[in-house]
């Protein structure tokens, strides 16, 4: 399996009592929070600790894109792709994702990806995705079309990257009268494109698609949800005519690494479940703007998944989900090789830092899983692969 | 009490419930965000006028019609719709979204019209006083929002709500309204085009649309004539159905003089 290391970039500084005055930490919570003394020394770790991931040989580091929020500080994540692509080597650089609704101009996506894929040495990966309903109180972009927009915009980008230009593109939300890329990206026919998601039955069609085949990433997701998903993947691919790859399916999941179980526990509860309680905190309007899900997904997460993240979690709670996977390196190396037997991912996208986590706690989760964790893993979904083809 | 009839209409492709009650001048009633529903208002309206409530594509049980991008493109559909109706002289009255919609029509055709009511009408913003939030707004917050008595809010809220139509109507007013949020900012320009009497009506405690807005609306209009319920918020046809009939009564009569 693929090992890589994903960087939410969060404001660790936040004050958690201001959920004592505003009930969430995007769009409303008033950025008079955010000290602007802090940001320098926060990039900068940050980006240190995915420099550092590429140096303990991680197959890949990981960044994203939210806007108007303490959750992540990456309103643009290929200005941090772009300071990686100087000073990490052998990486993958992941943007997981951009939000294609959000932009009027989606060419400029595929202009930014194919900069970053020539700079890296076409190291990148490209991520697609909607944003999550928040984005949309911040973007202003209406989220009635976001789907049609999501579509239309992904269809522009991959003609952009793989046909001579220039062309016409004209669709109901983009309209172009000259499309013509300069860059091209180096990874021909395109760069590889991961949908992060947390599993609408329609995402995992759209990319289980015999003409796409994407990498589907699963996240924030209790383990069962994760399984039901990949296994949907696969039925989708096996009714398409083709037999799904461990590398088409990722998971991604905080993890911690520490000396012992014990250890491990109490070293990440406070800044988990902060991760969970204050950082990951909207109300149910702003998760669920209208017509951003179907009114039967809209209602299923108001049933089911939405409960589960607005109530108070503990890390006994999420670690029994398998929500996170926290303890020494064999209890770390024992989940996941039991976890990748069962679900059969052949990408594992870890969450090394969340919330208020300080940086000498991802370094030594970083450092322990890159020694203690790592070896055990690589190769495992390769070889069951080949296993399951003889 | 007026007996209510509901009968099913298809224009453009959308099939849409339309009640009607009462006898008279034709009073087409176009409803707000929040869905249709037959309010006290219509009862007291309907003692006069043959009341007409249809429930606009998109909302309540109909599915969002491909052809419904915009406001523009409603209102061109209620020039067809009372076309296919051959409704005349008719006096147009909105609430909210509704009221919105009543002079987006209005401006673009009134010659089916005889007057036209605008009630707490969304569309053209106040910038001293912004509308409320009404898609980040919780259920709770959206209805005490409707009431300047918060008896009346306890009441309502008391009644749990059909999850499925309340995800419908909020999906159907985010796509006509979500930015600019509940207006459109091109509409004060086109007001002068009104030929026909217009009312503003409105609950003086708006928390939704605020009672301010009225003088951007009185600005741009020929003909109007403008009445404010006091201790009275957004949602006037609840809250004061026996003013606001008044008003509309005594608007009507006066525009036929």
């Amino acid at each position: 399996m693929k090992l890589f290391f994903f960087h939410l970039m969060p404001y660790a500084d936040l004050d958690l009592s201001y959920a004592d005055k505003h009930d969430t930490a995007w769009v409303t919570l008033p950025n008079s929070y955010f000290d602007p003394a802090k940001g320098k020394a926060t990039y900068d770790r940050y980006i240190g600790e995915l420099e550092l991931a590429d140096q303990l040989g991680f197959d890949g580091i990981c960044v994203n894109e939210h806007h108007q929020t303490a959750y992540g500080l990456m309103p643009a994540p290929n200005l941090i792709a772009a300071a990686l692509t100087r000073t990490t080597k052998n990486a993958k650089i992941a943007i997981l994702g951009r939000a294609l609704p959000l932009v009027n101009n989606p060419v400029n996506i595929a202009e930014e990806f194919a900069m970053l894929d020539q700079m890296s040495g076409g190291r990148i990966i490209t991520g697609f995705v909607r944003g999550i309903g928040s984005e949309y109180y911040a973007a202003g972009v209406n989220p009635t079309f976001s789907h049609e927009r999501y579509y239309e915009a992904h269809d522009l980008i991959l003609q952009a990257w793989t046909r001579e230009g220039p062309f016409k593109y004209h669709g109901r939300h983009y309209n172009f009268d000259y499309v013509n890329l300069w860059p091209r990206p180096v990874q021909q026919p395109h760069p590889p494109v991961w949908v992060p998601s947390q599993g609408s039955s329609e995402t995992i069609e759209w990319c289980a698609a015999k003409e796409r085949k994407y990498t589907y990433l699963q996240t924030f997701s209790p383990l069962h949800l994760a399984q039901k998903n990949f296994d949907a993947y696969r039925a989708i691919a096996q009714r398409e005519g083709y037999e799904a790859q461990p590398d088409q399916l990722g998971w991604a999941v905080p993890t911690y690494v520490a000396e012992t179980d014990e250890i491990a526990r109490a070293e990440l509860k406070p800044h988990i479940e902060a991760f969970f309680n204050r950082f990951l905190r909207f109300p149910l309007e702003m998760r669920m703007p209208p017509g951003y899900a179907s009114i039967a997904s809209a209602k299923y997460l108001i049933e089911t998944k939405f409960a589960l993240r607005s109530t108070d979690q503990t890390i006994d709670k999420l670690i029994d989900m398998g929500m996170v996977i926290c303890g020494s390196a064999s209890t770390v190396r024992d989940a996941f090789l039991h976890h990748q037997k069962n679900m059969g991912f052949g990408n594992l996208i870890a969450m090394m830092q969340v919330a208020t986590q300080p940086a000498w706690q991802t370094e030594k989760s970083l450092r322990l899983f890159a020694s203690d964790v790592a070896p055990h893993l690589r190769g495992v979904a390769q070889k069951q692969t080949l296993e399951a083809a003889q | 009490m007026a007996e209510v009839r509901e009968e099913f209409v298809e224009i453009a492709g959308a099939r849409v419930s339309v009640m009607r009650a009462g006898q008279g001048e034709p009073l087409l009633f176009l409803h707000g965000a929040g869905g249709r529903t037959w309010s006290p208002l219509h009862d007291r309206l309907a003692e006069r006028f043959e009341v007409i409530a249809p429930e606009h594509p998109g909302f309540g049980r109909c599915e969002l019609p491909e052809w419904m991008a915009s406001m523009a493109d409603l209102a061109l559909y209620y020039l067809d719709f009372m076309e296919a109706l051959d409704l005349r002289g008719v006096h147009l009255a909105g609430h909210s979204l509704g009221g919105w919609l009543a002079g987006e029509i209005a401006i673009r055709n009134t010659s089916r019209l005889a007057s036209v009511s605008l009630l707490a009408p969304a569309g053209i913003a106040a910038p001293e006083e912004p509308f409320g939030d009404i898609f980040l707004w919780s259920q709770e917050q959206g209805t005490r929002a409707q009431f300047h008595d918060q008896a009346l809010a306890e009441k309502r809220l008391a009644i749990p709500p059909d999850l499925d139509l309340v995800l419908q109507n909020k999906t159907a007013t985010a796509r006509l309204a979500w930015s600019p949020r509940l207006c459109n900012l091109q509409l004060p320009y086109w007001l002068h085009r009104i030929d026909k009497p217009t009312l503003l009506l409105w609950g003086k405690q708006d928390r939704v649309i605020p009672y301010a807005c009225e003088a951007y609306w009185k600005k741009g209009l020929r003909h109007s004539v403008s009445r404010v319920i006091d201790e009275c918020g957004h949602g006037l046809h609840n809250e004061k159905p026996d003013a606001a009939s008044q008003h509309m009564f005594a608007f009507i009569e006066g525009a036929k003089a």
